[in-house]
């Protein structure tokens, strides 16, 4: 249904509502290389996902493990010459710098021109750094990007 | 030097505090010294506070610091759209050390990051008030002889109320067993009871406050219940009195009972009490003088021992 890459990376399995926030995390409307965005594709187990494609692209691990905080469940195959070399899965970083909005209002972050910044708490929490306000990952809101 | 900034009590181990109550106690004995000469004191109040402000103040000028900064937030920058870190890296420039009141919740942990001074949390919205949690362990610690194993009863906001969040967040060093008297609406949040579970603090809870119920009480620590607080006003007029101190309720306290409140007080303890041995709120509040006088000089490396051989005492 999408075409294979020779060189590159591909995110599977990202739940079909969550694909903008994961094309905003990556930065992707920067990239110059092909990207091939597969949107509300039928799926087996999810019933609807979507897929993204990027030719030419490797991330580092800081970069991928953000992905977590909206779709901890995401596959990430690393192709060269059309194999998958690598395949693997996200794990939530010890500590967001900038990614996720905390939702206290009257926290200083949502008041101050600064990075956010959280530590995790649990398997499914987060911390806020300054004001302690625990958020929920599924009440997660990422911080809008400046355009 | 080594920059010591006071964010939050949790920072600070059990060692630490028993330092710093020691600290406190050498300025109980003597609080007109000139250990601060020649430093420059900052009381940035981005929100009111008369009580802290005094206070650390007061501290500050007996041990000989000046003080400049302000008290009105109305007559900052801040109102012209500065940023709070312009403000501190502008004052920091001018003083040694920074006092901050902010009405933002984490503006004391950020301010701390970013000055090149230390920076003492007076207080940053509803998330921690350090020097107030200091000056009631040292009161504790003053009239119980000891910090280990004391039933502390807190009453009223448990909800709201930084200073009972901080107590938790302090005494669990110190094997306290907690009982919690509050109204179903301020009750202690599920998060502070998980915290107590996860560190093996004993707590009871209660929603009747009477003799018998803190018959058993080393501290019975009182909160005022605030009226805004409540959603439904019908329900803050039934149980605004059942939280007031009476001194009947007093006929079955321990001997070594004191009433602690961090003040103000509006009716959450009947004036009757005032001249009972039970009642402590008072001294508590001077105690606020010797606490503050410790957090100052450990925020500015003075130690323990430069205080122990100070040989600046005036009185």
């Amino acid at each position: 249904m999408v075409a294979a890459i020779e060189n590159g990376t591909v995110i599977d399995h990202i739940p079909a509502q969550k694909l903008f926030a994961v094309v905003n995390l990556l930065h992707l409307d920067q990239m110059t290389s092909a990207v091939t965005i597969g949107y509300n594709l039928p799926s087996e187990g999810m019933g609807t996902k979507s897929i993204i494609k990027m030719a030419d692209k490797f991330f580092t691990d800081e970069e991928l493990n953000q992905l977590a905080v909206v779709c901890p469940n995401l596959t990430l195959c690393i192709i060269r010459d059309y194999d998958i070399v690598e395949k693997r899965t996200v794990a939530l970083p010890d500590e967001l710098r900038g990614i996720v909005r905390c939702t206290n209002p009257k926290c200083i972050t949502n008041n101050e021109p600064m990075l956010t910044h959280f530590h995790t708490a649990g398997p499914h929490t987060l911390r806020c750094h300054y004001c302690n306000t625990l958020v929920p990952l599924d009440k997660v809101e990422l911080v809008p990007r400046k355009s | 030097m080594e920059k010591r900034s006071l964010v939050t009590i949790a920072d600070h181990s059990r060692e630490k505090i028993e330092y710093l109550i020691r600290m406190a106690q050498e300025f109980e004995r003597h609080p007109n010294r000139r250990l601060l000469e020649g430093r420059v004191v900052a009381t940035l109040f981005f929100e009111p506070s008369t009580r802290t402000r005094l206070s650390f103040e007061t501290a500050a000028n007996r041990l000989g610091a000046r003080v400049i900064g302000f008290a009105d937030p109305k007559v900052t920058s801040g109102t012209k759209g500065e940023t709070l870190k312009d403000t501190i890296m502008m004052v920091s420039n001018y003083a040694d050390i920074i006092v901050m009141r902010h009405y933002l919740e984490g503006a004391a942990r950020y301010a701390s990051e970013i000055a090149p001074v230390p920076i003492v949390n007076a207080g940053d919205g509803a998330n921690q008030h350090p020097s107030q949690t200091m000056l009631d362990l040292y009161t504790i610690y003053q009239t119980q002889g000891t910090l280990d194993g004391l039933d502390i009863y807190l009453v009223g906001d448990l909800k709201y109320g930084r200073t009972v969040h901080s107590m938790l967040n302090a005494m669990y060093h110190f094997g306290p067993t907690f009982h919690f008297i509050a109204p179903e609406e301020l009750a202690m949040p599920e998060m502070y009871k998980q915290f107590c579970r996860q560190h093996g603090i004993k707590y009871v809870e209660h929603t009747d406050f009477n003799a018998d119920v803190i018959a058993g009480a080393d501290i019975l620590y009182m909160t005022r219940v605030q009226r805004e607080r409540f959603t439904d006003l019908m329900e803050y007029e039934r149980v605004k009195d059942r939280y007031l101190l009476k001194l009947d309720m007093l006929s079955k306290a321990r001997p070594n009972m004191k009433i602690l409140h961090p003040l103000p007080r509006v009716n959450e303890i009947e004036y009757a009490i005032d001249d009972n041995p039970h009642a402590y709120y008072f001294q508590q509040a001077r105690n606020g003088l010797y606490a503050r006088q410790a957090l100052l000089c450990d925020a500015l490396g003075i130690t323990l021992e430069d205080i122990i051989n100070d040989s600046t005492i005036i009185d």
